[in-house]
């Protein structure tokens, strides 16, 4: 009796900390053998390692580093999904979630029939938003309109001209 | 002045000396441990006390610490139009700190002291020389199953007591403070990273097991044989106990980043 | 059982040891011995270390100065697991009896026998009830410590004692808080360990009486020295504190008060 009680509390230990693994933690992703690809940004604003990657709001990978390019551009390597076909002109872009929330990057598809492959570059990129300077911006008059407001550069890099395309 | 100096040194001596004490007891702990024969039945009987009856309280303050939390976290969330990340705030905070420090506290205050005071009351009626006697080494027989279903049963109980107070923060956020539960679930989950957060959290865990098993058992075994020796012991498990928790807290937290 | 073949004129010897509790000294230089296979009384008031000449035996306190020898090895230096094959010569049956209180009757005994023995279950089990039975007691296999009476405890403090077959039984206080009848039994049982086993026993006593009935060697530790002898000699010596000491006159100035060193006991 005593057993069966100690056996029960051991597994729903081992159940608790399974669940903190692996659903809460996300331990069953980023194992090796994904894509890692490349993308360069003027501005992270903030991006950390380990931050999410995700397309339509699905989280398909990771930031695996961040460090600075030859061209002292941030160069920030992402690991996703290994089966993910993404075009050649996919774009990504550093966006946040609400105002003060973490950054993460979002992937926007695009059309062509070529895909990305292990090692490439991400050659269509959209910086972070920094909202200190966005309210400079507003402050002093300037150009308002080039950043386009957090809104639209949280949720739409089509709109946006900052820095995308290099 | 030079007393002042004296009565300092005195008490660095008498700390490291404790401090000595506690290392050769730990190595004695260890070469039992590793040395036949395994005692899974006392081993068992150890997981039973500490973990099984401490269950109900660590699940009890986790759940209600996770309210809390939530609330809280909203409050103060909202004013920022920020409270899509209250699943963040709630499962950081348990993760990272109050888990494993509030269950380590807990199962201090209660298996810790009953550890201490049961191996106090061996020492005052002469049990642990009985052995002795009989060439039994008590270290082996009594205190090794203790502190080592210590170490065993504290992550568990830190994973309880998180996932419980995950539970009791959905329940305040989502329910009755209406934050959206998708919302609330991927703040969380976007927020927690097994190696960043969930493996240091099992590891503060292990330790605080570690340190709490080897300070109850140690105290009771080198408890003054009478009843003011064991009530000594069992307060000064729970003082030291607590006291070191959270000093190796805040040195596993600068250290690993946890 | 053994103890027959090491008939050395003392088994057990002390010489020149000094203790002290601290700051208070229990023996300065004490020098006195137990013949093997005789039944020997240490008689003296209260704190005046007779607890911790049995404790001193069994190498569970080391004396400050001095040499104890236990059946021809000297215990006062050996290494804890040196003096686990010494202890293997040696019973001890505590004051409160020191079992286990989280163990039945049937586990203490077993104790060791599954710890130091290589025998089988049925074997152990044989052993255990047959020490049981010469102590007079049946079905209390399933009993813990803490439902039996205080002459039962001490009853199955000395079967567990005699568990491992020594050749020397040592015994703290084993008359201490019981009624006349079981204080008896328990001196019956004693004296047949002796006679019947020729095991060396060695005992801690306030009872005069049954000392002088039982004992074929005692030794009455006074503030100044021990003095030795046979019960009768002893009750014909002419010393006036070892008169007072047998005639039960105690007055505390001849012989020595104070706090028991080792408060044994205390929670049982």
């Amino acid at each position: 009796m005593r057993d069966l009680v100690v056996g029960l509390f051991v597994l729903a230990g081992m159940g608790a900390v399974a669940y903190l693994s692996f659903n809460v933690g996300g331990l069953s992703y980023g194992g090796p053998g994904g894509l890692t690809l490349y993308a360069s940004f003027d501005q992270t604003g903030g991006l950390k390692t380990r931050a999410p990657v995700v397309i339509s709001g699905v989280k398909v990978g990771q930031v695996v580093e961040v460090t600075l390019g030859d061209d002292y551009r941030a160069r920030v390597a992402i690991d996703v999904d290994q089966g993910l076909e993404l075009p050649i002109d996919t774009s990504a872009s550093i966006t946040t979630a609400g105002i003060l929330g973490d950054r993460y990057i979002a992937l926007q598809l695009g059309g062509e029939e070529e895909i990305l492959r292990e090692g490439e570059d991400i050659s269509f990129t959209e910086s972070a938003v920094i909202l200190e300077r966005l309210i400079g911006q507003l402050v002093h008059g300037t150009d308002v309109g080039s950043g386009g407001g957090p809104d639209a550069a949280a949720t739409d890099p089509e709109n946006s001209n900052a820095d995308s395309g290099t | 002045m030079i007393r002042l100096v004296r009565e300092i040194g005195a008490a660095t001596v008498r700390f490291v000396e404790e401090l000595g004490q506690l290392g050769v007891f730990a190595g004695a702990i260890v070469r039992s441990t590793v040395s036949p024969p395994v005692r899974v039945r006392l081993f068992v009987a150890e997981l039973f006390k500490l973990g099984v009856l401490s269950l109900i309280i660590v699940c009890v303050c986790g759940l209600a610490v996770g309210m809390v939390l939530s609330l809280q976290g909203y409050n103060t969330l909202v004013r920022f139009g920020a409270e899509e990340s209250l699943g963040a705030v709630v499962g950081l905070s348990l993760v990272r700190e109050l888990g494993p420090v509030l269950t380590a506290l807990l199962t201090t205050g209660r298996a810790g002291s009953a550890t201490a005071a049961e191996i106090g009351t061996m020492v005052a009626t002469e049990q642990l020389d009985g052995l002795r006697m009989m060439s039994v080494d008590p270290i082996d027989l009594v205190v090794t199953p203790k502190a080592l279903a210590m170490i065993v049963v504290m992550p568990l109980l830190s994973a309880l007591f998180i996932v419980s107070g995950l539970a009791g923060g959905y329940l305040v956020g989502v329910e009755m403070m209406g934050v959206d539960s998708g919302n609330y679930v991927s703040s969380l989950r976007a927020s927690i990273d097994f190696y960043d957060d969930v493996a240091g959290s099992l590891l503060k865990a292990l330790v605080f097991g570690m340190l709490t098993g080897l300070i109850a058992t140690h105290r009771g075994y080198t408890c003054t044989p009478n009843s003011a020796g064991v009530s000594a012991a069992t307060t000064s498990t729970v003082v030291v106990g607590s006291v070191s928790i959270l000093i190796s807290d805040y040195f596993i937290t600068a250290l690993w980043g946890v | 059982m053994r103890g027959t073949e090491a008939r050395h004129e003392a088994q057990v010897a002390f010489s020149n040891v000094g203790m002290s509790f601290g700051r208070r000294e229990v023996f300065r230089s004490l020098s006195c011995g137990f013949p093997a296979g005789k039944l020997s009384v240490i008689l003296g008031g209260s704190g005046s270390g007779k607890s911790t000449m049995l404790r001193l035996m069994g190498g569970l306190v080391r004396p400050s100065s001095g040499t104890i020898r236990v059946a021809d090895t000297d215990v006062t230096t050996l290494s804890e697991s040196r003096l686990f094959e010494v202890r293997q010569k040696l019973g001890m049956m505590f004051q409160g009896g020191a079992l286990l209180d989280a163990l039945t009757v049937f586990d203490n005994l077993a104790l060791p026998l599954r710890e130091r023995a290589d025998m089988s279950e049925a074997e152990i089990a044989d052993l255990v009830h047959a020490r049981l039975e010469a102590v007079g007691l049946a079905d209390v296999d399933d009993l813990l410590p803490g439902q039996l009476s205080g002459g039962m405890v001490k009853r199955v403090a000395v079967a567990r004692a005699t568990m491992m077959q020594p050749a020397i039984l040592l015994c703290d206080e084993p008359f201490s808080g019981l009624d006349p009848i079981s204080a008896a039994r328990i001196e019956r049982l004693l004296l047949g360990i002796n006679r019947d086993h020729g095991i060396t026993v060695i005992l801690v006593s306030h009872s005069v009486a049954s000392t002088l009935r039982m004992a074929d060697h005692v030794l009455i530790l006074l503030p100044d020295g021990p003095i030795e002898g046979s019960p009768t000699t002893l009750a014909s010596a002419t010393d006036p504190r070892v008169r007072a000491f047998l005639g039960g006159e105690v007055d505390e100035t001849l012989i020595g008060g104070g706090e028991d060193p080792v408060p044994s006991g205390l929670l049982s």
